[in-house]
């Protein structure tokens, strides 16, 4: 709500931005050079990336100095707050889109390549020897991309759901120690939270190689495989930053940042892993299990 | 680029000449910046609209290839709409609101410039592709697959700007949402804020809840291009026409995105002119809200010639249907206030006046083509091309010529000239109609859009729209001269500009300090609501 | 037919139909929608007209009060402005009008879209593939198979020789259908989207590569029909037309026989064949 304070921070002029976005524009721009088989692609993505990594630490490095000095008040405090709010429900309709795209080919268009309905037509002249089951043990009505074997869900999936189950557990304690002013307890709740983050992203791995090597499930395995890599790969891309940014908080405690009552740049990072726990569970559910 | 606002002098440190613009956090700056960007990219736009009312002049094949015809209709849309009108309306948002609502400035100042500062990269990108193997985007600026899919070079580049584009839109309107929600000088409830406030938080809430689909959506294509997988291939079990479900599910909140803000415009504007307050405050409130609801439950009534079930047409054309009052509540309202004022018609107000009547007729044959089984007739027609461009060029472009023309004063501390001014609105609202309402004819008639050569029977009405497209874009020229004056000179215009004006900008002096509120107004006394309400 | 006659006498209550009847529109052709020459595409544009005049109604109501108000409220004339700002049953009665006319416009909307959507009870089917740039139509029932592509020659399209009346809106093969009929036609595609388009049936629709999409007619009267791919395909959108012959039934029986005798003749390889030459043709028609 509106406030009385009339000191709202407005910071000076930042190269920042402008930075960030020749860092984003070189990135890009080499990536889609290297799609299209100009292997110099690399090199510009190189160096975009390695702007992008200066711009975030010259970035965040102002945005803290000036928090730890002070210089921010309530207001400010809770512009962040909405500022943050909104972001992640922007990363939810993003993630809305693949999970959109899920639904619609099992719920509609694979029962109508199959036949169902007033599909009756499209599988008898087209497909006439497709029948949809899900998951789709075969790669679609094309049988495409060579057979494979789907990913169940009580193997590394089920470990994975624990880890991050946990770590949103110990990133919780992390945060009541916090604002109970118990530095020790916060650091290693922070410490575990980051290392079960870890040991998510590396067991991910292990599942992908597993699924690539000895199920024959890759990103060509028809819808099944494109769906599922996709969901589960821009998940596991967000567990990454949401790592990295947890680290990045855990170092700032280390070093004797924020305060019980006032820590917002942790509790945004929280905020962003619950995101990122609460997305893995519809995954659990719907990529993996039913 | 001249300046428009006064410099103040305890920003010691404030980089001058480009840096300034480069590295400004200054809401003032970067609504100019924006606004710029959108002007001349109206320009550019404009010029390839051009190209194609040139090589459908007469029938036959003339000028160009039919592959950059296409490529031309592809970029003119993208360029209109994320790099005229929603950067345009960004702009207006970034003068006015902070202003508006008694704020020192955005809630966000540094992501603020960076929202900004992503967009010519993008553009950049984008224009690029024109150079490049297989030419620019040439699939429309629907980009279905598998056609799409068939772009050479270019089609990377135009997804990535495409993700620019959305990262500077949602920026922009997380920005908004927490300056509205976080900055309004006390006493400036929720329910006081100017509708034009109104309409851009929830146009901002729009935002962000659909660029990151088209994001998604997009993101899918590339994969489907690169990666091999088959979201859009019936091969793999995937469907082209999912694809069509996520862009409209963008798509159609998008046209919203492009409209809602004009609505609040010209409910600034009308009860300034017509002297009496804006009729039904809180049903605007509501209409806006309902509308914004309704537009993320219609999508599909872009596509009902793509073999859905029936019961989702009907459910598409139903809700498509209901849009149509919450509209109508807004054009009624507007109505009523001109009702028994007493009515000056100064270029904001003409432009205002010649919105609600050129929107209502293109909001008609919106309401036609929600008719399902008529639309089989209108759908891919040039009936939809007529729809579309009279909500979008007398809608959109009129309201933010008009809320140039009405603030420009206050921005600048200098009157515009009232007679080019009109020139400009006569000129303006005669060539629109005489470029975009042939289309509904030769629409109706039968003639596809994007195609790049026509049946003979066509050839009257194209040419006509042909003649009215350079008629208008003609002139823009007069505006942009205009403009670019009063920045430079002209008589001083007072704080309050115009006498029915209302709100707390007109408390501010023209042009506006740097920081526009550094204590925040006594709103009440400022809006003089101690006596009424 | 009830459908219709509904759809008329509503719009006729509008009394703007006594000035401009629905026969005079369609007379004056290239002003308006085909009203087309079958029962669906007469009840189409019926709709259409029906809106119309209705949005022309609502139009003229507020324009009118817009223009009175701009006439008479003018601060030129010395008038002072009134101050009322709400009126809760003046809102009320324009959200809830408008909404009555609206159900009003869906009903007989959704039955002739209900009607539309019946492709049971066909005697014939006929499937259209489209391609980049032409049609394929295989009439299922009998063995029929053959493309149909543009056949406007390369100088006319590029101005060196006079267009004939008929200008990218011929073809070298015509899709041949029996009036009286009830035809069921499916359609497919082999490449990108396109959509089958004859305006004088109503009858528009995607084709999608991987799916069939269905709809159906019956023709009325005999008749050569034109109309035009209406979905974005590529370079030659522009020139994929779709021409149908309806012939009456017993010379369509005919057709159908002659056809027959002819593949008989020839092997179906010819078909093959084609699709090649008339790729060549079309990459040389583009060059
Ligand atoms: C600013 C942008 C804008 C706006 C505001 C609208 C507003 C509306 N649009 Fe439009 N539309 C587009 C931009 C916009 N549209 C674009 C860009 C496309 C094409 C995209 C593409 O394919 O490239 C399109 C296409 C499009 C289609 C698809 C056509 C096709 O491809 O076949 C349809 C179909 O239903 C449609 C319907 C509507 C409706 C019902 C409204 C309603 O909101 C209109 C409501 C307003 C009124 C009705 C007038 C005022 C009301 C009254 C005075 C009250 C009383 C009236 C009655 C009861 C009738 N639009
Ligand atoms: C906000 C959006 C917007 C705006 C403002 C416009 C503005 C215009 N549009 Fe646009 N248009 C779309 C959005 C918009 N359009 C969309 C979404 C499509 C669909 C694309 C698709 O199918 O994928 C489309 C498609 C479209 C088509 C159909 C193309 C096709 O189907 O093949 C046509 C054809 O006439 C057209 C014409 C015009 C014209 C004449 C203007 C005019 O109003 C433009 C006026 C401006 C100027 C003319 C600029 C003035 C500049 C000068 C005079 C200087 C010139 C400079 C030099 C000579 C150096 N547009
Ligand atoms: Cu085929 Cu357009
Ligand atoms: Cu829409």
């Amino acid at each position: 709500m509106a406030q009385a304070e009339s000191n709202y921070f407005v910071p000076h002029g930042s190269y920042w931005p402008i930075t960030g976005s020749i860092a984003v524009c070189s990135l890009m721009v080499g990536f889609s050079n290297l799609l299209n088989g100009a292997m110099w692609g690399k090199h510009l993505m190189i160096l975009g990336a390695v702007i992008l990594i200066v711009m975030l630490f010259g970035w965040f490095g102002d945005v803290i100095k000036e928090s730890e000095s002070g210089t921010y008040n309530n207001q400010v405090d809770t512009s962040f707050r909405w500022g943050m709010f909104w972001f992640i429900f922007s990363e939810v309709m993003f993630f809305a889109a693949f999970f959109g795209a899920l639904f619609y080919t099992r719920v509609y268009s694979l029962p109508w390549l199959g036949g169902e309905g007033t599909g009756a037509t499209t599988n008898s002249y087209l497909w006439p020897s497709f029948e949809a089951i899900w998951p789709l043990t075969a790669n679609g009505p094309g049988e495409i991309g060579g057979e494979f074997q789907t990913m169940g869900a009580w193997g590394l999936p089920a470990v994975n759901t624990a880890l991050l189950l946990t770590s949103g557990v110990t990133l919780t304690w992390a945060h009541h120690a916090l604002k109970a002013n118990h530095r020790g307890q916060l650091i290693i709740g922070l410490f575990l939270t980051v290392a079960l983050g870890a040991i998510f992203m590396v067991v991910q791995s292990i599942e992908y190689i597993h699924a690539y090597k000895d199920l024959g499930l890759t990103l060509g395995s028809g819808v099944y495989g494109s769906t599922f890599f996709l969901l589960t790969g821009f998940h596991g891309m967000h567990v990454t930053i949401g790592a990295i940014i947890l680290f990045v908080i855990l170092i700032r405690c280390i070093r004797g940042h924020f305060k019980p009552e006032n820590h917002f740049g942790f509790e945004a990072a929280a905020w962003y892993w619950h995101f990122v726990d609460v997305v893995w569970l519809g995954l659990f559910i719907f990529v993996y299990w039913v | 680029m001249s300046t428009t606002t006064a410099d103040d002098h305890h920003d010691e440190h404030h980089p001058s000449g480009m840096m300034r613009w480069i590295t400004t956090t200054n809401h003032k700056d970067i609504g100019t910046l924006y606004l710029w960007f959108s002007f001349i990219m109206f320009f550019i736009g404009g010029f390839m609209a051009l190209i194609i009312r040139t090589e459908l002049f007469q029938p036959g094949m003339q000028f160009v290839d039919p592959q950059f015809f296409n490529s031309m209709t592809t970029m003119h849309a993208i360029i209109m709409i994320f790099g005229v009108v929603m950067p345009a309306f960004t702009g207006l948002a970034n003068w006015l609101i902070p202003m508006m609502i008694g704020g020192t400035d955005m809630a966000l100042p540094r992501m603020n410039n960076w929202s900004f500062w992503i967009l010519p990269f993008a553009f950049t990108m984008m224009l690029s592709t024109l150079f490049m193997d297989g030419g620019g985007p040439a699939g429309g600026w629907t980009l279905y697959p598998p056609l799409s899919l068939q772009t050479g070079d270019a089609l990377p580049f135009v997804i990535f700007a495409i993700h620019f584009m959305g990262m500077s839109s949602i920026m922009g309107a997380i920005n908004v949402v927490a300056t509205i929600l976080n900055m309004r000088a006390p006493g400036m409830t929720l329910m006081r804020m100017p509708l034009f406030v109104w309409t851009w938080l929830i146009t901002a809430y729009l935002l962000i809840a659909v660029m990151p689909v088209l994001a998604g959506g997009v993101t899918m294509l590339l994969t489907d291009k690169f990666f091999e997988t088959s979201f859009f291939n019936a091969a793999g079990g995937g469907d082209p026409v999912l694809f069509q479900h996520i862009f409209w599910f963008f798509g159609h909140p998008e046209v919203y995105i492009l409209i809602l803000p004009s609505f609040g415009v010209v409910s600034s504007i009308i009860p300034t002119f017509a002297r009496k307050p804006l009729f039904g405050y809180s049903s605007m409130v509501y209409a806006t809200a309902s509308i914004a609801f309704l537009s993320f439950i219609v999508w599909a009534h872009h596509m009902f010639t793509v073999g859905m079930p029936l019961a989702g047409q009907l459910f598409f054309m139903f809700a498509t249907m209901l849009i149509a009052v919450p509209t109508g509540v807004k054009v009624f309202n507007w109505i009523s206030t001109m009702w028994r004022g007493s009515m000056t018609f100064e270029t904001p107000m003409l432009f205002s006046i010649a919105f609600i009547i050129l929107f209502t007729i293109g909001g008609f044959s919106g309401l036609m083509l929600a008719i399902t089984p008529a639309d089989y007739q209108y759908h891919d027609t040039y009936f939809v091309v007529a729809h579309f461009h009279y909500v979008l060029v007398p809608g959109s472009i009129f309201a933010i010529i008009a809320a140039v023309y009405y603030w420009l004063p206050k921005w600048t501390g200098h009157m515009y000239n009232e007679f080019w001014g009109k020139t400009h609105f006569w000129l303006s609202t005669i060539f629109v109609n005489v470029t975009f309402f042939p289309m509904h004819f030769v629409g109706l008639a039968g003639m596809p859009r994007r195609i790049p050569d026509y049946a003979l029977q066509f050839s009257d009405y194209n040419q006509i729209a042909t003649i009215g497209a350079f008629g208008f874009g003609f002139a823009q020229l007069i505006f942009l001269w205009l403009v670019i004056a009063t920045i430079r000179g002209g008589a001083k215009a007072t704080d309050r500009v115009w006498e029915g004006a209302e709100g707390l900008e007109w408390t501010l002096t023209s042009p506006p300090p740097y920081h526009s509120f550094t204590t925040p107004p006594n709103v009440e006394a400022e809006l003089g609501l101690a006596s009424h309400k | 037919m009830k459908q219709k006659y509904l759809i008329r006498s509503a719009s006729s209550l509008l009394g703007f139909m006594v000035i401009t009847s629905q026969n005079v529109w369609a007379d004056i052709q290239p002003y308006n929608m085909t009203e087309g020459v079958s029962d669906i595409s007469n009840q189409v544009f019926g709709l259409h007209m029906l809106i119309f005049y209705i949005c022309c109604v609502i139009g003229v109501l507020v324009f009118g009060a817009m223009a009175i108000s701009i006439y008479r409220d003018r601060k030129s004339k010395g008038v002072t402005a009134a101050k009322f700002h709400e009126s809760t049953s003046l809102e009320f009665l324009w959200t809830a009008v408008p909404f009555i006319i609206l159900i009003g416009i869906s009903i007989p909307s959704a039955k002739v879209l209900i009607a539309m959507e019946d492709t049971s009870g066909a005697e014939m089917t006929v499937k259209v593939t489209g391609y980049q740039w032409m049609w394929r139509y295989e009439y299922v029932d009998s063995d029929i198979d053959f493309y149909s592509i543009l056949k406007t020659p390369r100088d006319e399209i590029y101005n060196k020789a006079e267009k004939n009346e008929n200008y990218l809106l011929e073809v070298d093969n015509e899709l041949v259908l029996p009036t009286n009929r009830k035809i069921r036609i499916l359609l497919t595609s082999s490449d990108v989207l396109h959509a089958w388009w004859v305006p004088a049936l109503a009858l528009k629709k995607d084709a999608i590569p991987g799916y069939i999409n269905q709809m159906w007619t019956v023709i009325d009267e005999p008749g050569v029909y034109r109309g035009q791919c209406a979905e974005l395909c590529g370079r030659d959108h522009g020139f994929m037309p779709v021409v149908v012959r309806a012939l009456p039934p017993e010379e369509y029986d005919q057709w159908v026989l002659d056809q027959e005798k002819k593949n008989m003749a020839s092997s179906s390889k010819v078909n093959d064949k084609k699709v090649v030459e008339v790729t060549d043709s079309q990459v040389a028609l583009n060059n």
